[in-house]
């Protein structure tokens, strides 16, 4: 009994802890950063990351003092597990900006707008959740997100996106555009809004000048099992902004900038709520290498002192404060990784901005990490009957060799490349005549196809969806996959607006799950700052393909008019020959012809002779038969009735000139 | 009551009684037809109307132009290179595209190489209908020669890339001339612009091609490889052309909205403007969108001060029965003015003459169903596309100047088409132009062709009751009157078939190499004929066999099915190419019409039936298609430039065009005429 007593105190006291410690880390956080990046083409990456977190609502309630309201709400009311949406304008260019490193697999997105969903609630409640969310997505930030909902514009992937649980929903508007109206809602979820903080550099003008822009809201949460373990909802904002420097250096030099340079602004203050705010610069592992190789070049001449880590002896630029810390990524044995160095805006204020400075001391030039195949997706065929979709991926180890997790090894080593393709109905994909070729060889495509999974667009009513794994081997220098359809006709009435621009076929999407986008950074502090943390996530290689665009025949919208003068031209000679034929009697009409002799006056003459011979009191009689006169004077009677309507034509002319 | 029912018969109905009344006057009918038809193509520049911009999303001139004159010079400098290039002694014709790939690269572009060789002559000349098929080509570079095509593409910095404008420069790459390399140096100084401006919704492509085997050759082939899946997507890399990181790697740009074809003519202008001819006509008669014309006609002329004309036929700017036609309608149109100032019509004589010359090149190389430039490449996948051919003013001095005008023009367009949401789609497709800013619309130059075929059917009906009417009482065998026809047709067909023989004859010829013109012509025309005697004595219901049974009507149902084949003949080339119908209208109908055995104009000995005889030799030399061709090339180019084997080399030319003209001529056009012929040869 004792010994059972012993147990439950022992119990308690650990329960008691492990609570007290609980109770200290149910807190809302905010946490703001900014990664800056130089690009090889004389662009600038700059990467905001806004990270707040809010416990689960069974321990902590359901009141927030950083958290925002509406996303709690969202979250609560249609189950959400996870979530993501994204606005983009313009294309990321994977060539020259990199397609394999953990911001461009996660912030390279479609034009448009992309959203996908997970929910925690029966398989046959997802459906209608998705349309919720939408509907709810769409008021919330002041975009038409609410066409998502018709099923004819989104699709369940099975495998594409992670989750398996066939809870998932994925659909993208390509044709979107995407301008400040979004951004304002956007930052509206932000404690500080744009007022304080790093956030106060988005200034409208610079930010949508931009080669790129992608604005990001990742949302998860486990708010539902109520397990100890569970983390409440994270949600995080991201802005990816591409900008040129606008500077009047020489051509061979990467361009300097600033901050206020390159935003119009300067940072001054973090926002007060926020636990964080840090300034990251990225310098690329091919950039640092080349940095290396010209330190050494220098040393070998100059015979300079080697300072080491330092910043400021670095050959190749200079950065205009002093870092807080230097983060070197711990690359494989021969190559150094990318560096960061981070700042923190803390310390500046009013009268003290922060104002960052990069000025580059030596012309470099390198390129950025690609993915390992890099693809494009274009249209075959034109006219508007029929046509293909081709998905042409090009190795990109001649330009730089990727170290991918297999290795090459040329016989036994296979790249597996996941694609996902949605189609909407009215493009009538024919998945029978998928046909792959590798290295310009058609294959039987059953030996390189691990996996495919299609489920066929039904007119009116579901996309086609399509998704596949290819294992391709690693030695592969092209592969293409070509897929035929047929072009459907639209009712009228289902015409969007601008019909003749064509239609949207959105983006695929191709995976490379064997290859993980992270850095590896060694210190095991650094998992506490969330944008570093996120960029030590393994994350699949991802990259999106082109938005195609298929003209599809389009009718001549005043069309209906032409279609109504006709159809009621047809229904005239229809109907009135018709009557014509059911009215008439043969017989009597040849009755009525062999008198025709006999009676030729109309109707009115007839009266008026009855009504004279009344007047005169004699007994009426049947005026004589007179065939010859009668016909002449008719003829008058038309010729008068002739002039008479063209009198009265001429006469109203004249009048109204 | 049944003798009254008997003496007055029901009246028909209305319309089947104007029926009989037009075919019971269809001798009268099919004059007034055919010469209303002629005076209303005549009539044609009159009722021409002025030329608007019917997309409002096109703006065209709202922004001023961005090229400067650093941009012009630096187009000048190219310029400059292109020519130091040119004038060295050896040249493989790798020099200039990498000097263009690399000016590319710097601009901000990528580039890459289209390597091609010329296409092989294939006959498809239902293309029109099936459009190329979509499959993937395998080609081989067995031949050493071929062609580099450098394209440049400029992504648009905010777009969604889904839709591109394409610059085409056809340059010779061993040789260019000046003026190949002021298209060069206008493209690049526009091509550097649009790689810095932000307002670019559109992806630019500038393709620099290789016109060494010819521009539409390799114009073809680069449109080929952008629609299929081409060698370039397949092999990773061809080591031959690869240099400086330019890789051969087929790169696109999503839909084409529009294409520009940038040339520059040899000689310069006599005129005090620089100027600007517009060539807008793709094979068998197809023209782009009249916007895409419009926006050049209307920023050349009020933006950069350019005398633009469309291509006219020269001699008959001179031709004086022209000129009285014109005085004659300007007179009309003054005294109906005088009457009602309201009523405007008639135009200045000389704007008339001029708009005849315009209109009836415009008919001419729309019949001809050929491509006038390289933009007819585009058409063919359904491209709006247009050569603009720049003629400058001084051959050498003040071309940063010439540079300038002609880029800002170039930009001007570009920016329009880049305004542009949708495809264009709102203005005319069917038109014919009178003059660089007036069009005539396929509502009233269908007119004309109509009135012309309108008596065919008219004179088939009128021809098979006569024929039905008038039985001859000493018929030995006595067949259905309704029947009848089905000989005559049977004669049609099998003359049809013949010409269906004859259109695959060249082909045949071509297999032989190296016969002179003449005597593939020669030969065409013989084994046609013998073909043709072949047929008819094979086939037992023709003349010769049954000659003897032929009575009086069978000439008349003969020509009733004749005059029927060409109608649905000329209405089925209308659909196809309008102006090779009418043109070919302008031939048949008459000819059709007037054919009457001459045995019987002789006979009948009277003026009128001799007359006749004359006026149906007169219609049926005019009629055979060699005889026509070359007697319109004495009227056009003199007698002394005509040569008998011109016409092996235009019906070869139409041929290698794929052209639905050729077909024409010899499944309609060439039966008809002989049928004609065997109408006139005709026994009693």
């Amino acid at each position: 009994m004792s010994r059972f007593k012993a147990f439950l105190l022992l119990f308690l006291a650990l329960f008691s802890v492990t609570a007290s410690i609980k109770v200290e880390e149910l807190n809302e956080e905010f946490t703001e950063a900014l990664l800056l990046r130089p690009l090889p083409d004389r662009k600038v990456l700059a990467h905001f990351h806004f990270r707040s977190s809010a416990p689960p609502s069974q321990r902590y309630g359901r009141h927030h003092h950083i958290f925002p309201k509406s996303i709690h709400q969202l979250v609560h009311k249609f189950q959400v597990r996870e979530m993501e949406l994204s606005f983009t304008q313009g294309r990321w260019n994977y060539e020259r900006w990199g397609g394999f490193d953990p911001i461009s697999s996660c912030n390279a997105k479609p034009p448009g707008v992309e959203l996908w969903a997970e929910f925690d609630v029966p398989q046959n409640q997802v459906d209608d959740s998705w349309k919720n969310l939408a509907h709810a997505l769409s008021g919330l930030f002041c975009a038409s997100i609410n066409f998502l909902e018709r099923s004819t514009s989104y699709s369940a992937p099975h495998w594409s996106f992670g989750s398996a649980s066939g809870k998932l929903r994925y659909g993208t508007l390509p044709r979107e555009a995407v301008c400040t109206e979004n951004l304002t809602p956007w930052l509206k979820l932000l404690p500080c809004r744009d007022k304080a903080g790093l956030s106060s550099l988005m200034d409208r003008p610079s930010t949508y000048q931009g080669y790129y822009h992608s604005q990001r809201l990742h949302l998860k949460s486990d708010e539902s099992d109520a397990s100890e373990t569970s983390t409440g909802i994270v949600l995080e904002q991201t802005l990816t902004v591409v900008l040129r420097p606008e500077t009047f250096s020489e051509k061979a030099l990467q361009p300097n900038w600033s901050l206020s340079s390159l935003f119009g602004r300067s940072v001054s203050g973090k926002c007060s709520l926020s636990s964080s705010s840090n300034v990251y610069v990225q310098f690329e592992q091919n950039l640092v290498s080349a940095g290396d190789k010209l330190r050494e070049v220098s040393e070998a001449s100059e015979n300079a002192i080697s300072v080491g880590e330092g910043f400021q002896d670095n050959p190749l630029f200079e950065l205009s404060h002093p870092p807080k810390r230097v983060i070197r990524e711990s690359g494989n044995f021969q190559k150094a990784g990318s560096i960061l160095y981070e700042f923190s805006v803390e310390d500046s204020n009013e009268f003290k901005p922060f104002d960052l400075r990069l000025n580059w001391k030596a012309p470099v030039a390198w390129s950025s990490p690609q993915a390992p195949l890099q693809a494009s997706r274009f249209l075959l065929g034109s006219g508007n009957e029929r046509g293909a979709i081709a998905i042409s991926m090009k190795s990109t180890r001649s330009t730089n060799n990727v170290e991918g997790t297999g290795g090459y090894d040329e016989n036994e080593c296979w790249l597996r490349v996941g694609i996902f393709q949605m189609v909407p109905w009215y493009v009538k994909v024919y998945y029978h005549t998928l046909k792959l070729f590798l290295d310009g060889e058609p294959q039987s495509s059953t030996e390189n196809i691990e996996k495919i999974l299609v489920s066929p667009s039904e007119d009116k009513v579901s996309t086609g969806v399509m998704e596949l794994i290819l294992r391709l081997p690693c030695s592969v220098r092209t592969a293409a996959l070509t897929l035929e359809f047929d072009k459907g006709f639209l009712h009228i009435d289902e015409y969007p607006p601008d019909a003749n621009q064509g239609f949207d076929i959105p983006s695929a999407v191709i995976l490379f799950a064997d290859f993980v986008a992270n850095m590896s950074l060694h210190e095991n502090s650094l998992k506490q700052v969330p944008i570093l943390s996120k960029l030590q996530e393994e994350v699949p290689v991802i990259s999106y393909t082109e938005v195609l665009l298929v003209p599809l025949t389009t009718p001549d919208f005043s069309m209906p008019y032409n279609v109504i003068t006709i159809t009621c031209t047809v229904f005239a000679l229809y109907f009135g020959s018709i009557l014509n034929a059911l009215r008439r009697r043969i017989s009597e009409e040849e009755k009525l012809l062999s008198r025709k002799g006999a009676r030729k006056a109309s109707p009115l003459t007839l009266m008026i002779s009855k009504l004279t011979a009344k007047l005169r009191g004699k007994p009426w009689e049947p005026p004589e038969p007179s065939d010859l006169a009668g016909r002449s004077s008719s003829k008058y009677k038309l010729v008068a009735k002739v002039a008479l309507v063209a009198g009265v034509a001429a006469a109203w002319q004249l009048y109204f000139q | 009551m049944a003798e009254v029912s008997a003496v007055v018969k029901p009246k028909p109905r209305p319309i089947i009684r104007i029926g009989l009344f037009l075919i019971s006057h269809s001798l009268f009918v099919s004059i007034v037809c055919c010469i209303a038809g002629v005076l209303a193509l005549l009539l044609l520049p009159v009722l021409a109307k002025n030329t608007y911009i019917s997309e409002n999303a096109l703006m065209p001139g709202s922004a001023s132009a961005m090229l400067s004159s650093d941009d012009a010079s630096d187009g000048h400098v190219f310029l400059n290179k292109i020519m130091s290039i040119s004038s060295m002694s050896k040249n493989s014709g790798i020099e200039i595209p990498e000097l263009i790939a690399k000016h590319i690269t710097e601009s901000g572009g990528e580039v890459n190489y289209h390597k091609f060789q010329p296409l092989s002559d294939s006959f498809h000349p239902l293309q029109f209908f099936v459009g190329p098929d979509a499959g993937i080509v395998q080609d081989n570079y067995s031949s050493t020669s071929y062609g580099v095509n450098t394209v440049g593409i400029v992504r648009a910095p905010r777009g969604d890339g889904k839709e591109a404008i394409i610059i085409v420069t056809p340059y010779n790459s061993v040789k260019p001339t000046t003026s190949e390399a002021l298209s060069l140096g206008v493209a690049y100084s526009v091509f550097t612009l649009l790689s810095r401006v932000s307002w670019l919704a559109k992806d630019i492509i500038w393709v620099a091609a290789d016109s060494r085997h010819g521009e539409h050759a390799a114009v073809a082939a680069w449109l080929r490889d952008y629609y299929t899946l081409s060698s370039g997507d397949l092999e990773h890399e061809v080591t031959s052309v690869k240099r400086e990181g330019v890789s051969n790697g087929f790169r696109r740009a999503g839909t084409m909205a529009a294409a520009l074809v940038i040339k520059v003519a040899d000689s310069s202008t006599g005129f005090e403007k620089d100027g600007l001819k517009i060539y807008a006509e793709a094979s068998n008669g197809q023209m782009p969108n009249l916007d895409l014309i419009n926006i050049d006609n209307y920023l050349a002329v009020h933006g950069q001060g350019l005398q633009v004309r469309v291509e006219k036929i020269w001699s008959l700017l001179d031709s004086w029965w022209l000129y009285s036609l014109g005085e004659l309608q300007e007179l009309i149109g003054k005294v109906a003015k005088s009457l009602n100032p309201g009523w405007k019509f008639g135009i200045p004589a000389s704007d008339y003459v001029e708009g005849c010359a315009t209109l009836a090149s415009s008919l001419y190389n729309q019949a001809l169903g050929v491509p006038t430039g390289p933009h007819g490449a585009f058409r063919d996948y359904q491209v709006d596309a247009i050569t603009l051919e720049f003629s400058p003013r001084f051959s050498s001095s003040q071309r940063v100047l010439f540079l300038l005008h002609v880029g800002r023009l170039v930009e001007g367009v570009i920016r329009s088409v880049n305004n542009l949401l949708e495809k264009f789609h709102q203005s005319f497709f069917l038109y014919l132009m009178t003059s660089p800013s007036r069009f005539v619309s396929v509502g009233i130059y269908m007119i004309a062709f109509a009135l012309l075929i309108a008596p065919l059917p008219l004179a088939a009906a009128a021809l098979f009751s006569d024929a039905s009417k008038s039985k001859s009482p000493g018929e030995s065998i006595p067949t259905s009157p309704a029947w009848n026809w089905l000989y005559a047709a049977k004669t049609v067909l099998i003359v049809h078939l013949w010409g269906a023989i004859v259109t695959i004859i060249p082909y045949l010829l071509h297999q032989s190499p190296d016969s002179s013109p003449l005597t593939s012509l020669s030969m065409w025309i013989a084994s046609s004929a013998i073909l043709l005697f072949f047929t008819r004595a094979a086939s037992g219901s023709l003349p010769f066999s049954r000659a003897s049974q032929l009575q009086t009507s069978e000439w008349t149902l003969l020509k009733a099915v004749t005059v029927a084949t060409a109608f649905i003949g000329l209405c089925l080339m209308s659909v196809i190419n309008y102006a090779t119908a009418e043109i070919g209208a302008l031939l048949l109908v008459p000819m059709c019409l007037m054919a009457v055995p001459l045995r019987a104009d002789l006979k009948a000995k009277t003026m009128k039936a001799v007359v006749r005889g004359a006026c149906n030799l007169l219609l049926v030399f005019v009629g055979f298609p060699p005889a026509a061709f070359l007697l319109s090339k004495v009227a056009l180019a003199g007698f002394d430039r005509v040569r008998l084997d011109d016409f092996w080399n235009w019906t070869e030319s139409l041929r290698e065009w794929n052209s639905a003209t050729y077909i024409y001529i010899c499944m309609v056009h060439l039966p008809c005429w002989v049928l004609c012929i065997h109408i006139l040869l005709h026994r009693r």
